[in-house]
């Protein structure tokens, strides 16, 4: 045949590429050509590129060596431009598109000549297993420096730098049978359930449905396979009850049938999706499936066999050859040599041969091979060499040559003399691992199946694998197996199969295979040139075997010591091997070393596919409040609170002392909000706050059991505050509590809390009290709050309310109903910062018609907007406390100091009331409530300080506490803070110490932990 | 990804909507104020830490927000019933052992509700057992 000038090794016709339309692309800084219907890795075969990469450990030149998912060399940087870099991309799965461009992943500084190289050849024999370590272990200070540069030399890919342009999408999908892989038992399992009315998802991670089908000799119904497949895909794809997904990888299976499908939809199109009607559509996409049943037609990997030098360019699997001849019209070599120990192999010898090249020598370890395909290939007039294997490639950077020579496998010996022949392709094979990983994925183990040499799924209720996924290689025994597996799945779904005619399969009379994993050398395996197992991992035949000798003879501990089937490889190609070495080393078989776990994903998903949607502001949704908007144009810098946007601060401009304007710190902001609210009036969103409305006959009694104080007494129109515990007797969650009916109460909780206060309410009605008749609804997003508080707060609502707000008819820790600004409300007065306050609460919806009438009203007043950091503030310079913040789940609500919340005669066991009675909780030196006051009062103390009564004393000092709260106080003019302190409340006017990281002991004095007004008259006014 | 039925709400949701609280049948003792510290400290802290069967309360915080038990095998995570707060399981440890066919066939349960497809142990199948 001839050849291409361009591409020396793209044949002029045969192949499923269109040769009309040629595709530019750039592999290492060089430009190529290849054709629509290539993958990377054909069209590099295609231009005669033999090293694509350097090896991970050892830097040793590397080829394609496969031609789908197991390729363990080809791995590549995608991208042109900075935002479009995806690392580790295999080039046998890559589509060519027009202007790729690619780089090696590892190589520096060039794959053709790499500097780290000189460690695979110079240091290559004596780097066993964790040489890195053993090596470069001392002085463990230089192992980071060492790291640097060996990283730099191995590569691994690298993320890219900029925002990815591209959007992701999940999918959430429900079907009854879900069939994994499109090749021949995968179709004719889809068709089967499909004519049987079933819902079908049937996925396949390559570019095209078919599978094997697309290279296969074989006829159906006396027509080449490929367009049978063709014709079943385009009938399914015609149903309605069935989905196709195409560039599919199913790469997890996770409890109850619930399995991850990654879907590529643009990246056969180009680096980033190309833009449709002036949008993006996403690049791909998470389908979330939970199936009914699931069907496992994954087929099986070849596995190569081990040899020396069996990673030089030019060694390849058997069927990769097939692939790329068949599939993509490119032959990668021009003499072939093949090393075989089963009959399908013979294959790639006999498309080899039909490309028009030469086959030097078929290589098979069976003495007396008999079946069909042998009996062509000598009919053909090739030589096939009998009880023979391939013992050592020979070459550098491309095979020159094959040695060749008799072995007893049983006996793992050479007993022939070698012979040596020159060609540039080795082709192995050593027979077909089935794809176990998902069925792995459930946590069943694979079985040994020494009728096909390799391992078998074990598989849970609703799994089912067919076809060569379960070693039934042939072609006609696994559309059946593919068709009754999908019948069996939908009788287990009380569902019938539809009837389908499979095709006529020409019967093939096929010889049993050997056993064949390592091949035996002159020389003892540690000795012998480098066999490699798993040439992603740069871990070989000695590797394993030495690994068995230093102790590890669990086929785990073996993994991890040598790094076998580790990373994106997943031990698709080298791992049977590998436990068969291990096995012979060990002196066990295969079965008894067992087999690896493998886990998600089956190959690498790009962290946009896990994210999704998911990113950026949709990474958690955010919570507004009513006034939102009010804040956002006045300035509010926001804090999170949960969910919620609060507002921090409201910076104002002011001037400065040389006349310009600016914008206030947040230290000066709450200073004048600070004092604003002491002396005239502020105003506070305090929407945020949980509110559960609870109702019904028993609500007065379930409080007085989840509460630590007492409520059979709170009238209608009174408020209380409230204190929870947990059983264990720690303080959980504060907040009033207000009777708006005989059986109708009104709680508050923490902005934190709410949520799980209302979780804790309901376990305890449901499972302890289901008895109490009484109800609970969060009620936080109806009501908005805003608190009107500071001396002059009578006065600026007296003007919009028809409420009396006498101080003696409303009293402090009463609520009354009304209209506020026109409106219905309630006003709880209530008190979080010590001042008269009135909480206003109106249905969310009238909320920013009710705050600017405030605004409205208050100017005369100097109103003044406060956010969190004011409030926080406020509150402790009284001493109260956010739960969370002055408490961790180990303070009672003792240890606060709020003997006056506990109802310890109460008539039933409130929760948390045991707990205190233990010996623990009464102990005298418990860390307690405190206020420190710094004796420097510009000092504003660390929250979180450890504090110190020795600071002389020898390191480690012993700790008695620490801060919980600390702020400067503009009313106080000096810091203060609130602390936990062992024994604090008898340790009045001690001083203590706090020693700083940057070596400064400040110096504080034990106070009360109420700062202001500790008679609480301000509120009262 | 668990697939739990939810005995009130009467469908299989996906494990998003709900929150997993613990052993299940952790009785509060009626009156606490009689147990000796050690007895307090177990009833708080001490759970069941099984390989296997085990009884666990869960909530369909997203859903109804109802509490409901769930018997679930540790190993295969197999959920081999759902059933309400206040009724007792018909599947447990001991009942499994005494009856190993049960799992493989499947099972019923309590109060009408269905059970999460699942998988134990003894469903498990080598796939060239089943080779047709």
């Amino acid at each position: 045949m001839t050849r291409h000038t361009q591409q020396p090794n793209r044949l002029a016709r045969g192949g499923r590429v269109d040769r009309s339309r040629t595709l530019n692309f750039t592999f290492n800084g060089k430009r190529y050509q290849g054709h629509a219907g290539d993958t990377l890795a054909s069209a590099l075969l295609a231009n005669g590129v033999d090293i694509v990469n350097r090896s991970f450990k050892y830097s040793r030149p590397r080829g394609i060596v496969a031609a789908g998912a197991e390729e363990p060399n080809a791995l590549v940087q995608l991208g042109s431009t900075e935002a479009a870099q995806v690392p580790n991309v295999r080039a046998t799965q890559q589509a060519l598109f027009d202007g790729l461009t690619a780089q090696s992943t590892n190589g520096w500084p060039n794959v053709q000549r790499d500097v780290m190289s000189l460690v695979g050849k110079l240091g290559g024999r004596f780097m066993p297993p964790g040489f890195y370590y053993k090596t470069f272990m001392a002085p463990a200070s230089l192992w980071m420096t060492y790291e640097k540069y060996i990283r730099k030399g191995a590569g691994l890919g690298r993320s890219p730098m900029e925002r990815d342009p591209d959007s992701y999408d999940h999918l959430h999908q429900h079907c009854d049978l879900l069939v994994i892989g499109a090749g021949p038992a995968g179709l004719a399992a889809a068709l089967t359930a499909a004519h049987g009315g079933a819902r079908v998802i049937l996925c396949d991670e390559q570019e095209e449905m078919g599978g094997s089908l697309l290279d296969s000799r074989e006829l159906l119904d006396h027509q080449p396979a490929s367009q049978w497949a063709g014709r079943v895909v385009e009938e399914l794809a015609g149903l309605d009850n069935v989905t196709l997904l195409p560039r599919t990888t199913a790469n997890g299976y996770h409890d109850h049938h619930f399995v991850t499908l990654h879907e590529r939809r643009t990246e056969h199109l180009g680096e980033t999706a190309p833009r449709v009607d002036g949008y993006r559509p996403a690049r791909s996409r998470m389908h979330r499936v939970r199936a009914g049943q699931v069907l496992l037609t994954t087929g099986a990997l070849e596995r190569p066999l081990v040899y020396a030098g069996n990673d030089v360019p030019g060694n390849l699997v058997a069927g990769a050859v097939s692939t790329y001849i068949r599939r993509y019209g490119v032959v990668p070599g021009n003499q072939l040599v093949l090393s075989t120990s089963n009959d399908h192999a013979y294959r790639a010898a006999l498309d080899w041969i039909d490309a028009g090249r030469e086959v030097v020598a078929i290589v098979d370890a069976r003495r007396n091979p008999d079946g069909e395909l042998v009996e062509q290939a000598r009919a053909r007039g090739i030589r096939v060499i009998t009880g023979s294997a391939v013992l050592e490639a020979q070459g550098s950077s491309r095979v020159s040559g094959a040695r060749v020579a008799t072995i007893d496998a049983k006996a793992f010996k050479v007993t022939g003399q070698a012979e040596i022949l020159a060609c540039d392709t080795i082709a192995s094979s050593g027979g077909y691992s089935p794809v176990i990983h998902l069925a792995s994925h459930t946590g069943a183990r694979p079985a040994w199946d020494d009728e096909i040499l390799g391992f078998v799924p074990s598989l849970v209720a609703g799994v089912y694998a067919a076809g060569s996924a379960r070693g039934i290689h042939d072609l006609a025994e696994g559309l059946a197996d593919g068709s009754a597996a999908a019948a069996r799945a939908l009788a287990a779904l009380g569902r019938s199969a539809g009837a389908i005619e499979l095709p006529q399969v020409a019967a093939r009379r096929e010889g049993a295979a050997s056993a064949l994993y390592q091949v035996p050398h002159e020389k003892p395996t540690l000795r012998a040139p480098k066999q490699f197992v798993d040439l992603q991992n740069d871990v070989t035949a000695a590797g394993i075997e030495l690994a068995t000798r230093e102790g590890f003879e669990s086929i785990e501990h073996v993994k991890r010591y040598t790094a076998m089937g580790f990373g994106t490889d997943q031990g698709k190609l080298g791992n049977i091997n590998g436990m068969a070495i291990a096995a012979r080393c060990l002196g066990k078989s295969i079965p008894e070393v067992g087999t690896t776990v493998f886990r998600p994903n089956y190959t690498p998903v790009t962290f946009g596919a896990i994210a999704g949607r998911h990113c950026r502001e949709l990474f958690e949704p955010e919570r507004y409040t009513a006034m939102h908007q009010w804040h956002v144009e006045h300035g509010a810098e926001f804090e999170e609170v949960g969910q919620w946007k609060r507002p921090w601060y409201f910076p104002q401009k002011r001037r400065a002392e040389n006349g310009e304007q600016r914008m206030e710190t947040m230290d000066e902001a709450v200073a004048r909000e600070c004092l604003a609210v002491r002396e005239a009036v502020g105003i506070l969103d305090a929407s945020t706050l949980g509110k559960i409305d609870i109702q019904g006959p028993d609500a007065r009694e379930f409080l007085g059991r989840v509460y630590t104080n007492k409520w059979a007494k709170l009238a209608p129109g009174r408020v209380r505050y409230g204190l929870m515990c947990k059983d264990d007797g720690m303080v959980m969650d504060d907040g009033t509590t207000s009777c708006l009916a005989e059986n109708h109460f009104l709680m508050t909780t923490s902005t934190g809390g709410a949520a799980a206060v209302l979780e804790w309410l309901e376990i305890w009605h449901q499972t302890e009290w289901p008895e109490l008749d009484v109800y609970f609804t969060s009620v936080t997003d109806h009501w908005a709050t805003m608190t009107v508080t500071g001396p002059e707060a009578r006065k600026l609502l007296a003007e919009i309310t028809d409420i009396d707000l006498d101080r003696e008819s409303f009293k402090f820790m009463d609520w009354r109903e009304g209209q506020v600004a026109g409106v219905p409300a309630r006003v709880f007065r209530i008190s979080f910062t010590g001042e008269l306050a009135y909480e206003i609460n109106v249905q969310a919806n009238y909320a920013m018609h009710v705050w600017k009438t405030l605004f409205a009203h208050g100017e005369k007043y100097d109103l003044t907007p406060y956010g969190t950091e004011t409030m926080h503030v406020l509150r402790a310079e009284k001493g109260f406390i956010i739960a969370g913040q002055d408490t961790d789940g180990s303070v009672t609500p003792e240890d606060l100091g709020m003997h006056w919340a506990i109802g310890y005669d109460k008539p039933n066991s409130w929760i948390g009331k045991r707990a205190l009675t233990r010996s623990d909780t009464k102990r005298s030196d418990r860390k307690q409530m405190v206020g420190l006051k710094p004796k420097d009062p510009k000092v504003v103390l660390e929250e979180g300080a450890q504090i110190v009564l020795d600071p002389s004393h020898a390191i480690p000092m012993p700790m008695v506490g620490h801060v919980t709260s600390s702020y400067y106080s503009p009313t106080l003019e000096s810091g203060f803070a609130l602390a936990v302190v062992k024994g604090g409340h008898q340790k009045m006017g001690d001083t203590v110490y706090l020693p700083m990281v940057d070596g400064q002991v400040h110096e504080a004095e034990i106070v009360s932990p109420i700062f202001l007004d500790p008679k609480g008259e301000r509120q009262n006014v | 990804m668990f697939h739990i039925y939810c005995p009130h709400c009467a469908e299989h949701r996906e494990e998003e909507e709900f929150h997993p609280k613990g052993q299940a049948h952790i009785a509060r003792p009626m009156d606490p104020e009689a147990c000796s510290d050690e007895e307090w400290g177990d009833y708080l802290f001490f759970r069941d830490n099984p390989r296997g069967i085990h009884h666990e309360l869960w909530v369909h915080a997203v859903g109804c927000r109802k509490f409901f038990n769930i018997t679930r095998n540790t190993v295969s995570y197999e959920i081999l019933e759902t059933y309400k707060v206040g009724e007792q399981p018909t599947i447990t440890a001991e009942s499994l052992s005494q009856d190993k066919k049960m799992t493989a066939d499947g099972v019923t349960v309590a109060d009408g509700g269905l059970q999460t497809e699942g998988e134990s142990d003894s469903a498990v199948n080598t796939s060239k057992e089943a080779k047709v």
